[in-house]
């Protein structure tokens, strides 16, 4: 098992003939992802990568019943291809695209809501739109189910499957613990990169609540940063309703004040969001917490050790 | 993307919300002219910088001659003005915004803003103006007003009125406010604001109890991400608020923040460049800056962020880590290599690659140290271990000590 990908999964491109969109796809398609076309407005018809081009994303799920879509469409029209594959019935998107305008991102996750069924779980609701379609990102690396499915811009070889499920923030920081895991001999079940926004689809409680349902899945890791509330409401669901073992790493604990760390989400405003704040109420949560960014591996192990 | 007062204040004109009659002056023999359009004494000079607390820090000036206020335009103007909210030496004093008083009865606050956990654009009111909201927030949360917008709806208005009545208008004050909120909302959706506060908004006082309602003053910032399609405030955007390599990092598309150590980091990924930052202090040493090259960094991107951090002068030593993804280590090993050749590098800098063709990338590096001892040797040190490096990097800023 893993969680959201998997063999099985049918992923197209949106933005699929442009240089990213073809380079990561090559990419993907030999880590051995079940791309089985892409969507390039009017260039539908042709061949591409071997693969079909289609003009919407209705007609490619149409024509090959894609359930997973990943977007590489520049800042401008991102807001408009993520809505376009909820309309079109994919249930796993994945926007890579960095630099979406906040405002369009509150109108996307709205409209996500209002396409939400009823009967949509209490944490998964508000990402989840009809047919319980779920947004990863944006300006995120992607998801990744070890030897089985590779949907973003992350380097699959660093990866190995085993049993630890990954959620993350950042993304060479996610590199960083799935090296760190492999290198131990833990490996990964599924990795997921939610992205640096701060309005964005899946957050860290999605993704904690499908690693603890998962059977596969025996430990999590967590790394997140500076910016926002979403670690601390994270632990509290963490000593809630999680238990397996969880580690965890903040980034930005020498970050000043009020500047814009890279990422849109991480800032330290109004004197909330600080990497202290966030270490102590996981650690509160019994998450064990790496203090430097090269523990993170062994701050799993650790975790694990603990419960036997 | 910060605007000045007086580009804020002219947006809120543009929208038809009046602002207090002003003129911007940028030398003090400009101030003659500024009285006269204004029609007399007294006048308020207010320093334009990116900043607040202007005020406590001796940027706006209530002036009652000519003579007064060009001693201020004269001693401000040029000047650099530091406030609690800027860095140590302030930021330069270009322009002032000379502007008529008004008879104050009461100082409201209103500010509207992303609230990122509600994922909904917030507004926030408060009868405490021209004081510190997040002291307020903090001691006096009740009086704290919040309304959140449908996006699907816009700002309603029973919302305004909700803060209206809140706010204790009365009148035909309430009507007022309710349109001048709305237009704001408006203002900041149109604009792609991040954040656009009025603190004070003053209600004059004239008498009657119920005065006008004006903006007395007006910040706003644009979201960085819709400058693309904000080009007429991307074009007023005033460079010289920002830390100059800030501004020249931020033209080369490498994101950089300067800081207080001697570090100099180069990392690819913002959180690792946080995670490099933090495992500096961790082993004892104090970055010097943020930097990230971004995903793409090629050669040329080395070379220029080498140029950036070592443009500050209390850079000892620079630890580049770069977990080679797409980017293959080679081309990074090569890029720093020819870098630190033609920048003429002679700090330590030390080296942590991993990821893809790491073997390959370190190879270079080592061989690169090895053929130079002939000629001036290369000061790189290669590192096979995130941690190792950081100490390598402390050790080699404690060795110049």
């Amino acid at each position: 098992m893993s969680i959201l990908v998997n063999k099985d999964t049918k992923v197209i491109c949106q933005g699929y003939t442009g240089k990213q969109g073809t380079f990561h796809s090559e990419q993907a398609i030999r880590y051995g992802t079940r791309m089985v076309g892409g969507v390039t407005p009017g260039k539908g018809g042709q061949m591409h990568l071997d693969r079909p081009v289609f003009n919407t994303v209705k007609e490619a799920v149409r024509e090959t019943g894609a359930d997973a879509s990943v977007i590489y469409v520049p800042a401008g029209f991102a807001a408009d291809g993520i809505l376009e594959a909820v309309d079109a019935g994919i249930r796993v998107i994945v926007c890579i695209t960095e630099g979406i305008p906040v405002r369009d991102m509150i109108n996307v996750k709205a409209a996500l809501r209002a396409n939400s069924g009823a009967n949509s779980g209490a944490n998964s609701g508000a990402n989840s739109g009809a047919n319980g379609a779920v947004l990863i990102g944006p300006n995120c690396p992607g998801i990744i189910t070890p030897g089985e499915c590779k949907i973003g811009i992350m380097p699959g070889f660093i990866h190995q499957r085993g049993k630890v499920g990954i959620v993350s923030r950042s993304g060479t920081l996610t590199y960083e613990a799935v090296f760190q895991t492999t290198r131990l001999g833990l490996g990964q079940t599924t990795c997921v990169g939610i992205g640096g926004d701060p309005i964005k689809g899946l957050d860290f409680i999605d993704c904690l609540e499908m690693f603890q349902a998962d059977p596969e899945t025996e430990a999590i890791i967590m790394v997140g940063e500076i910016g926002g509330s979403r670690e601390e409401e994270a632990a509290e669901y963490i000593k809630a309703s999680v238990t397996k073992p969880v580690a965890g790493y903040i980034a930005g604990q020498t970050a000043p004040p009020g500047k814009r760390m890279g990422h849109a989400g991480a800032i330290i405003a109004g004197g909330k969001g600080t990497a202290s704040a966030k270490i102590a109420a996981l650690e509160a949560a019994g998450v064990v917490v790496a203090a430097s960014p090269a523990g993170i591996g062994e701050a799993c192990a650790e975790a694990i050790k603990r419960r036997e | 993307m910060n605007l000045h007062e007086f580009q804020a204040k002219a947006v809120l004109r543009d929208y038809g919300i009046a602002t207090p009659r002003g003129v911007v002056i940028t030398s003090a023999d400009q101030c003659a002219v500024a009285v006269a359009e204004l029609g007399g004494m007294p006048l308020v000079a207010k320093a334009q910088i990116h900043a607040g607390g202007r005020g406590k820090a001796g940027g706006v000036k209530l002036c009652r001659s000519l003579d007064d206020l060009s001693a201020t335009a004269a001693a401000l103007l040029g000047s650099r003005l530091t406030t609690y909210q800027n860095a140590p030496d302030g930021q330069p004093v270009h322009q002032l915004l000379i502007e008529e008083t008004l008879p104050i009865a009461r100082e409201l606050y209103l500010s509207i803003t992303v609230d990122r956990a509600a994922e909904r654009i917030g507004l926030v009111a408060s009868a405490c103006g021209g004081m510190d909201i997040e002291e307020v927030a903090h001691s006096e949360p009740e009086k704290i007003l919040k309304e959140w917008v449908n996006p699907a709806t816009g700002l309603m208005d029973y919302q305004g009125r909700n803060l209206a009545f809140g706010l204790g208008l009365a009148g035909a004050q309430v009507g007022a406010f309710v349109q001048m909120v709305k237009t704001l909302y408006r203002i900041f959706l149109e604009k792609d604001l991040a954040l656009l506060e009025i603190n004070p908004l003053v209600v004059t006082g004239d008498g009657s109890g119920l005065g006008r309602i004006l903006p007395l003053d007006c910040k706003m910032s644009v979201e960085d991400n819709a400058l693309y399609r904000q080009k007429a405030l991307a074009e007023i955007a005033d460079e010289s608020q920002i830390d100059p390599k800030e501004a020249e990092a931020h033209a080369h598309d490498v994101n950089y923040i300067a800081l207080n150590g001697n570090i100099g980091c180069m990392v690819n990924g913002a959180g690792l460049a946080m995670a490099t930052m933090d495992l500096i202090k961790l082993s004892g040493g104090q970055p010097a800056n943020f930097l990230d090259v971004g995903g793409g960094a090629t050669a040329a991107t080395v070379a220029r962020a080498f140029k950036i951090i070592l443009a500050d002068p209390n850079v000892k030593a620079v630890l580049i880590n770069i977990f080679g993804g797409i980017m293959r280590c080679d081309i990074i090993a090569q890029g720093v290599i020819d870098a630190v050749k033609e920048v003429g590098v002679s700090i330590p800098v030390v080296v942590r690659l991993e990821g893809t063709n790491v073997e390959l990338g370190r190879k270079m590096l080592a061989d690169a140290v090895a053929d130079s001892v002939t000629t001036t040797r290369l000061p790189i040190i290669a590192s096979n271990d995130l941690d190792e490096a950081a100490r390598q990097a402390v050790a080699a800023v404690g060795e110049q000590a």
